[in-house]
């Protein structure tokens, strides 16, 4: 079955060629094209199928969504189900709490995460010591490296009753002592925060080989004019990294719609208590899935994330392309 | 380690005042502190004792110092190299098939001799836009592949990735170039030959980006055990992890009512130290092994800065 597909959409490239019964003519391009480069094509196979098996199966596989889905009747038997699955959905007080929630964390993490990765960008690269600096780099680049059960753990150790924030600054600082874990006022802050400490390393990298990028020749001709050092990162870096940043932006922008599963899901613990400022689109159509067994409900949040995503990438990039045509994807 | 590499020395007098430089120095040094506190936090914690740890709670500075959570997780060795071994065969498994498959896929789309290039580039891209979602491909895998409690369910899913194919096209665009191949071919040598005997010693620091990027991505993964994994004999090294996080809660939250005898026999049992141990011996290898891959790392994401 896999193997079929690479045919159809190369018989739309059709040129006059000798007459011949059609069926025949029309593969016999393909069919050469697949003798000349048949390593190619041998090379491709494995992966395509793989691809093909992981992403597009499950593509098709949408329509589930549109389906009264149970494991005994399967894909093809199970009875449909029209757009009932979606009015469940959109009745329900979730799919608002879980698209605001997946929207405003994501519109968080960028602004913040722009903000802090361009802040100790630039301040690391005045540092007068290159070592240090590197140094810095490193430790800050760690947190990235830590998966999210590790991170769990680490907020776990500052926020359990048991924990660093509970026994020993609420005596030193004389603080409340706050059961953390029952608390959703306290948790947008709490995950801004943790995925900050966790990204701010990578944003800092890129935008340190964008500084890194930039000729030495502006800054030399800046200090004889006598410009100073916030002038010159006023005036010199920032606007050499400004079309980097709005491109940055757009794309996570297209990606709104994504959030990361692990930071959403381990670092509250699972907390139900937490769900209403915790839940986002991801955590929903996982819980529906495996704890409460809703496939509808579900399928039905899956393919509103799949095709808002969709279309706001689409977006994305048609505004990556009307501002810096060369930055487009696609 | 690119940090200003390109101030040629004339610049040394456009640098920020001493003053400026030691607040700077003083800001990033609080903030690394910052950035590992936490660690070093589980890891004091892990080496306190349970009995102290109820009265003083997690501290930095431990009142009383033990190994037991140590003691007890090493007395069960086979369970915890079983752990590790799971993890270290789906990373190798796992990167060995990434590379592979993506150097496979990424070369013939990079050869402009290749008619159907674009087809098959718009083939993986799009996976980057639009996916099936959650439902329809725990479907496949559970129901049709039947691959639940199998270790290819642990690596299938991570090896195609259209990110690290796009990078690795636009390298061998950039730095293979047509007349090598070229030249090779009038030669005699067949495609195979050119792609293992030239392609692949050519594109050494690609390989490494991306065997690099693949490693990490099976080493911290815990999602697909979660998704397709329930039987403890598969549980990954993350997953044992998290599943220490959520039965330890288990036992001390109070709506632990039920299954006394589960707590009964936990009881002697050093809680809370034995869980941040179990995250100490988790974390270990990467905070180990930081310090040698991390600026390949770096170098890695310039190439793919370059363009994806």
């Amino acid at each position: 079955m896999p193997a079929s597909v690479n045919i159809t959409p190369e018989t739309n490239i059709v040129t006059e060629t000798e007459p011949n019964k059609k069926p025949i003519w029309k593969r016999s391009k393909f069919l050469k094209e697949l003798s000349t480069n048949k390593a190619l094509f041998l090379m491709l196979l494995p992966p395509f199928i793989l691809v093909f098996v992981n992403y597009y199966l499950p593509m098709f596989g949408v329509i589930i969504a549109f389906k009264n889905f149970n494991y005994v009747d399967g894909f093809f038997r199970s009875p449909w189900a029209g757009f009932q699955n979606f009015r469940f959905l959109f009745m329900s007080d979730a799919a608002w709490r879980i698209t605001r929630n997946t929207i405003l964390y994501n519109l968080a993490f960028i602004v913040f995460g722009l903000i802090f990765a361009l802040l100790f960008a630039l301040a690391l690269n005045e540092l007068r010591s290159r070592f240090a600096a590197k140094v810095y780099q490193s430790v800050i680049f760690l947190p990235y490296f830590l998966s999210w059960v590790v991170v769990a753990y680490l907020v776990l150790a500052f926020l359990d009753p048991n924990g660093f924030y509970n026994k020993t600054l609420t005596k030193v600082l004389h603080l409340p002592e706050i059961e953390w874990y029952s608390s959703p006022q306290y948790w947008p802050f709490i995950l801004i925060l943790v995925n900050l400490w966790k990204n701010v390393g990578y944003g800092i990298v890129i935008y340190t080989s964008g500084i890194a990028g930039i000729d030495p020749e502006y800054y030399e001709a800046a200090v004889l004019d006598g410009a100073s050092k916030l002038q010159q990162i006023r005036y010199i870096t920032i606007p050499f990294l400004v079309p980097f940043m709005i491109v940055t932006t757009i794309i996570n922008l297209g990606n709104i719609f994504r959030s990361d599963f692990g930071l959403f899901y381990q670092v509250p613990m699972q907390q139900g208590l937490l769900s209403p400022t915790t839940e986002v689109l991801d955590t929903y159509i996982y819980k529906a899935l495996i704890m409460t067994g809703d496939l509808g409900m579900s399928s039905a949040a899956g393919l509103y994330q799949s095709v808002v995503g969709f279309f706001t990438v689409l977006l994305a990039n048609w505004a990556v392309g009307k501002i810096s045509p060369e930055n487009r994807m696609f | 380690m690119k940090l200003g590499s390109k101030k040629s020395s004339t610049l040394r007098i456009n640098s920020i005042s001493p003053s400026a430089n030691l607040a700077l120095n003083i800001f990033f040094t609080v903030y690394c502190i910052l950035c590992l506190a936490p660690l070093i936090l589980i890891f004091m914690v892990s080496i306190t004792e349970q009995t102290s740890l109820v009265v003083n709670g997690y501290s930095f500075f431990p009142s009383k110092i033990s190994f037991d959570a140590y003691k007890y997780l090493f007395s069960d060795l086979g369970k915890l190299f079983r752990c590790y071994g799971i993890t270290i065969f789906t990373c190798v498994v796992g990167t060995f098939f990434c590379v592979l498959f993506t150097m496979l896929y990424a070369y013939p789309i990079s050869r402009k001799s290749f008619k159907y290039r674009n087809f098959f580039a718009f083939f993986i891209f799009f996976t980057m836009l639009f996916q099936g979602g959650l439902v329809p491909w725990y479907i496949l895998y559970t129901k049709y592949l039947r691959l639940q409690n199998n270790l290819i369910a642990l690596i299938m899913p991570a090896v195609m990735n259209a990110f690290y194919v796009l990078v690795t096209k636009t390298f061998f665009s950039i730095n293979i170039p047509d007349s090598v191949l070229e030249a090779a071919r009038i030669d005699g040598a067949s495609e195979f030959r050119i792609f293992w005997q030239i392609v692949i010693p050519m594109s050494t620091p690609v390989i490494a980006t991306i065997a690099l990027f693949s490693c990490l991505n099976y080493w911290n993964d815990w999602y697909l055990c979660l998704l397709y994994i329930n039987d403890p004999k598969y549980y990954n090294l993350q997953y044992s992890m998290y599943q220490a996080l959520r039965s330890l809660q288990f036992l001390t939250s109070s709506l632990a009512s039920a299954s006394g005898n589960v707590s009964s026999s936990l009881a002697n049992v050093p809680g809370e130290t034995l869980r941040m141990a179990m995250a100490i011996i988790g974390i270990g290898p990467i905070v180990f092994a930081y310090p040698f891959f991390q600026r390949y790392f770096i170098k890695g994401l310039t190439i793919g800065a370059v363009k994806g």
